[in-house]
């Protein structure tokens, strides 16, 4: 039985301060949700691939972090080691041989070595070791004894790159310098050494009391010494080491710790992971665009519902919150998805990266990246639906009576600023996460902003251009495709800002990785030098030269080389500029082994920006010397600013007469200082050059001759450099498409759910034209040419946008000469235009292939 | 008798193109408590629009709408929501069922905003009355339109409102159906003893209520009784 109504209440009786029930609104909320969850699945797929790849970065950046925490003693392997790269003098031997328990030195320095089996000659990084050095971890070699017993003969350990590049066995000999060693084994590993580095410059161990014989220790020969030392377990090396500096600085020598090894280590680490966790967060920027569309349907398509419930009593903050958690819901639905997803690709991380890193990577989950995916895929979720959500607010019940076209989304809402201003610093703070830098957090954030206000401008001059634009002349299709892009409703605002949006970032990570790609790739062509040859004493000058020609081979350069340090910046020593940071001198100048020349003229990669060249020095006065604009930059120098250089014991007072910009992808003996004629002459020097070789096999027959001959002499073969860092490119390539692969599948999405805004838009006005005979065809070109306009234009407008951030991230992030390859970028055009057309035909395709009456009844 | 809805001096302007567009003027009526009453006029006459300020769904530009003795201008539009579910019961042209939930979950709706206990059981009962039984885990989209109505008027009752507002409740219904589902109303109301404004164009249909308000061009032209008791 209905109960019958009771007398007249009393207002009071009317419960104002109805308390929110939330199990009702969590109720309501599955409700909800449960006919729409396919629906709601362009929400959750927005927000998958980014949390996907931030996970996956995260769990490799944790775990890297306790593989560093675990192994950093066997990275350097030893408690404390001292590097310097001249000789020590009296006093500082005698502090180096005063330290530790038990102690190790090596030299090391570039050579040839000659394969005497195969014949064959390559540089490596001669290591000559005396002591029981590595103290942690070990020299990995096959045999395993090898590594511990090589030093008691005349025996080498041999990268095992260089074994297979020449095939050779164990027991082979090979020689070096003067001197020949038996392979005693293959080396796989020794601490700190990464697989790139043995790729670029492998390594052969030899013991130290045959360095001598070697005959390559000569005047100008680069030679790094270092000194290992073990301490018991009281020895705090840590504090010793920062008592050790001032002396150790004074000496131009340097040391690391194990602690000093892993902060260092990390911080590299943390360099590389933040750099792909900022590809990651575009994608995830994407996904918040995506967010924010899908939401936005999402909300349109439960006006009525939304109306229906405000009429039975439900208030708006209530109606807010049953949104609101089934949003939650999702997200973190579509967060632990992404979560899984990235904690299974992270295992394809460490393989793609295995040879950029000097440690063992574990793969193991991460609980705390999964916690930080989650959390973040949750915040996104209901930061960036909350704009769309807020609007719930607004929504009259008067909807059920009748559709109220009223927007919903009033600007005069000051909570819809308040989501702006979360949503601006969301991203200012993450971007901080992942740069390190307010200012260029700031400078990120500004970015966005701009290309927003852009791309909003953008879609409303054409709005307005439009329809001064459609004449009455034209085909009916024309002027309807064409009066889509103003007519009340139009979609040509939202659809520009986030077509243009996903472009604008697609495309600049995409010109970003052509630019370094670019950067990197030296160019070899026929008439250009692919074999350097350095080392060359002055009395080998002249021999060297005739055997090049004897083999028929040209001299495309030869040049003196002078080694020397600088000692003052306008009188200030490297302990002035340590003091008084304001100077802006970079420590590392004065501790830098320069290698200059002198010569009468500037070589074609080089441009005076500054100052004047001055070719020939007058005898008695400061030397007029010319500088490279990024070593002038790196000692905060300008033209007529004076330097001391220290070439070997002898100090040359010389001042600034000119600044040069240097092409350095251009294979030439470029120097950062170059001398005039008339100052060097007579300083010990010795000589480059620069010659091409036509093919390998004139290459090992030249290369064989030369090391026969001046066994001292090394030679860069830049063939085989180039097929080196062409690897190392690759991979690098890989993992920024792996990621950048995150940002187009996003995109995509986000464009479908772009796309799908104006489905509902045009609806009810296909049905119409349908009902009033328009055939299919005709709606088709009509949606199609609405739909081409828009994609077009805001795919340009992201294109543009894109061009601009990139010249700006180029000129001022990576300080690079900038330039566009044009027709990867018409590709992105086409494609995100044609995609455009495709998805928005896509979503049209349920009205074209149904009867106009079966929609009505179903939009009644 | 007890009044439940006075009208006095209402008027509605909306803006449009910058111009004030006046569509009711100076309306003044009052309704008693368990009558039924029938709002009649033209398209464009001002009829829902006065349905939707009688129920508290939109605010007066001027007068005063009284509901139950609580004046509505007062209130914010979130405690006219907790007025509606106190006091309103609705019924509309195109039935206003939540499409995600079921018709059980439908009629349970307002009595589970209300907080009460037992609200399954009533909820059937009422999906009972208007023979719909079985029907209760069917979605609307599963329902014809007269079941959607038959929910739709189960709903409607089961808060048990003092005032009942219908507004074209056979509108979308043919003419067999629109019988069926308009003995319901008047049954059902009778049964609660529940107040009935309903707004129409059908005469025939308005002719069944004790009372007819004219309305045309937003201004009340005839309050008639029907002689109906």
């Amino acid at each position: 039985m209905i109960k019958p109504v009771m007398n007249n209440a009393p207002m009071d009786t009317v419960n104002f301060k109805r308390m929110i029930n939330f199990g009702w609104l969590f109720k309501m909320a599955l409700r909800d949700s449960r006919r729409n969850r396919g629906r709601l699945l362009l929400f959750i797929s927005s927000i998958v691939f980014g949390i996907g790849a931030l996970v996956a970065i995260y769990s490799f950046r944790y775990n890297i972090q306790n593989d560093v925490n675990e192994q950093a003693a066997s990275l350097i392997g030893a408690d404390l080691t001292i590097n310097g790269n001249k000789e020590p003098d009296a006093t500082m031997q005698k502090l180096l041989d005063g330290l530790g328990d038990d102690r190790s030195q090596e030299r090391s320095f570039p050579s040839m070595v000659y394969f005497i089996r195969s014949q064959s000659t390559r540089l490596v990084q001669v290591k000559a070791l005396q002591g029981a050095f590595p103290y942690y971890g070990e020299l990995e070699t096959t045999p395993i004894q090898a590594g511990r017993e090589f030093k008691a003969g005349k025996n080498a350990l041999v990268d095992k790159t260089l074994m297979l590049q020449f095939n050779a066995k164990v027991n082979d000999s090979i020689k070096v310098g003067n001197e020949t060693f038996l392979i005693a084994g293959v080396l796989n590993k020794a601490p700190g050494q990464t697989g790139i580095s043995s790729g670029i410059a492998p390594v052969v161990y030899i013991p130290m009391q045959y360095l001598d014989k070697t005959g390559l220790i000569t005047v100008g020969s680069r030679i790094n010494y270092s000194y290992y030392y073990k301490f018991g377990s009281k020895t705090d090396v840590e504090k010793l080491a920062k008592k050790l500096d001032p002396q150790l600085d004074k000496a131009g020598f340097s040391y690391n710790t194990v602690e000093g090894k892993k902060e260092g280590t990390s911080r590299s680490f943390a360099d590389l992971s933040n750099f792909l966790s900022l590809v990651g967060f575009i994608a995830l920027l994407l996904g918040c665009v995506g967010v924010a569309s899908a939401i936005n349907i999402y909300i349109r398509e439960k006006i009525q519902s939304i109306a229906i419930m405000r009429c039975m009593g439900v208030k708006a903050s209530e109606a807010f919150l049953i949104y609101l958690i089934q949003i939650t819901g999702i997200g973190l639905i579509g967060s632990v998805a992404g979560a899984i997803l990235g904690t299974s690709i992270q295992h394809l991380l460490p393989y793609v990266l295995k040879d950029f890193l000097p440690i063992t990577i574990s793969v193991s989950i991460s609980w705390m990246a999964i916690g930080q995916g989650i959390l973040l895929g949750l915040i996104i979720s209901i930061l960036f639906a909350l704009l769309p959500l807020i609007s719930i607010r607004n929504i009259s019940p008067l909807n059920t009576l009748r559709l109220s076209f009223d927007d919903t989304t009033t600007m005069r809402d000051p909570l819809r600023w308040l989501v702006y201003v979360l949503m601006l610093l969301f991203i200012a703070s993450f971007s901080y996460l992942q740069l390190d830098s307010w200012a260029s957090a700031a400078v990120f954030t500004l970015g966005i902003i701009i290309a927003f206000l852009i791309l909003t401008a953008i879609a409303w001059l054409l709005i307005r251009f439009t329809r001064l634009l459609v004449m009455s002349s034209w085909s009916y299709i024309w002027r309807q495709g064409f009066a889509n892009l103003y007519r009340p409703n139009n979609q040509t605002i939202i659809l520009t800002v986030s077509i243009g949006l996903s472009t604008a970032f697609i495309c600049t990570l995409f010109l970003i990785q052509q630019l370094l790609i670019s950067q990197v790739t030296l160019s070899t062509g026929d008439n250009q030098s692919n074999m350097i040859l350095f080392d060359i004493q002055t009395p080998q000058k002249k021999g060297v030269a005739d055997l090049t020609r004897k083999e028929g081979l040209p001299i495309l350069s030869q040049v003196p080389m002078i080694i020397m340090r600088l000692e003052k910046v306008n009188g200030k020593t490297a302990a002035d500029a340590k003091k008084d940071s304001t100077l802006n001198i970079s420590q590392n100048s004065y501790n830098y082994e320069y290698r200059v020349t002198y010569r009468d003229s500037l070589t074609s990669s080089e441009t005076i920006t500054s100052g004047t060249w001055v070719g020939k020095a007058e005898p008695g006065k400061d030397i007029p010397v010319s500088a490279e604009e990024r070593f002038a930059r790196r000692i905060n120098a300008k033209v007529g600013d004076k330097l001391v250089f220290n070439v070997q014991g002898v100090l040359m007072n010389t001042y600034i007469s000119s600044i040069r910009k240097v092409n350095w992808n251009k294979i030439s003996t470029n120097f950062q200082v170059v001398f005039p004629t008339g100052s060097l002459e007579d300083a010990p020097q010795i000589h480059v050059l620069l010659t091409h070789v036509p093919s390998n096999t004139v290459s090992a027959k030249y290369q064989q001759a030369v090391v026969k001959q001046y066994p001292n002499v090394s030679i860069i073969d830049l063939g085989l450099v180039l097929s080196v860092l062409d690897e190392l490119l690759g991979k690098i390539g890989y993992v920024i498409k792996f990621m950048t692969g995150f940002s187009i599948i996003t995109g995509i999405i986000v464009l479908i759910s772009s796309v799908r805004i104006s489905k509902y838009q045009r609806i009810q006005e296909s049905v119409l034209l349908r009902t009033l005979g328009g055939s299919r065809k005709q709606i088709f070109a009509i949606t199609a040419l609405e739909y081409l306009f828009l994609g077009a234009l805001s795919a340009l407008t992201g294109i543009v946008i894109a061009v601009g951030s990139s010249w700006l991230l180029a000129k001022y992030s990576f300080d690079m000469a900038y330039s566009v390859n044009f027709l990867p970028v018409i590709a992105i055009f086409f494609i995100i235009t044609l995609l455009t057309v495709v998805i928005g035909l896509l979503n049209s395709r349920g009205i074209l292939n149904r009867s106009p009456l079966e929609v009505l009844r179903s939009n009644a | 008798m007890e009044t439940i809805l006075n009208i006095a001096n209402l008027g509605k302007t909306y803006k449009s193109a910058g111009r004030a567009l006046t569509v009711l003027d100076n309306i003044n009526f009052s309704i008693s408590a368990g009558s039924t009453n029938a709002i009649v006029g033209p398209s464009g006459s001002g009829k829902t629009t006065l349905l939707g300020l009688c129920a508290g769904l939109d605010s007066a530009s001027t007068g005063i709408v009284e509901l139950n003795g609580i004046n509505l201008g007062n209130l914010s539009e979130d405690k006219r929501a907790q007025v509606r579910n106190q006091y309103v019961g609705f019924i509309f042209q195109n039935f206003q069922l939540l499409p995600t939930l079921t018709a059980l979950e439908n009629v349970m709706v307002p009595l589970e905003l209300r907080g009460e206990k037992n609200i399954k059981a009533r909820a059937l009962d009422l999906l009972d009355k208007v023979g719909l039984a079985d029907r209760g885990h069917h979605y609307p989209a599963q329902l014809s339109g007269g079941e959607q109505q038959r929910v739709s008027l189960a709903r409607a009752f089961s808060n048990s409102p003092k005032i009942l507002f219908a507004d074209e409740p056979t509108g979308n219904l043919d003419a067999e159906t629109s019988e069926k589902v308009v003995k319901l109303i008047f049954d059902l109301n009778r049964e609660a003893g529940t107040t009935l404004v309903l707004v129409t164009h059908d005469l025939e249909l308005a002719a069944k209520t004790h009372r007819i308000i004219k309305i045309k061009g937003g201004k009340l032209i005839a309050d008639d009784k029907t002689g109906n008791e």
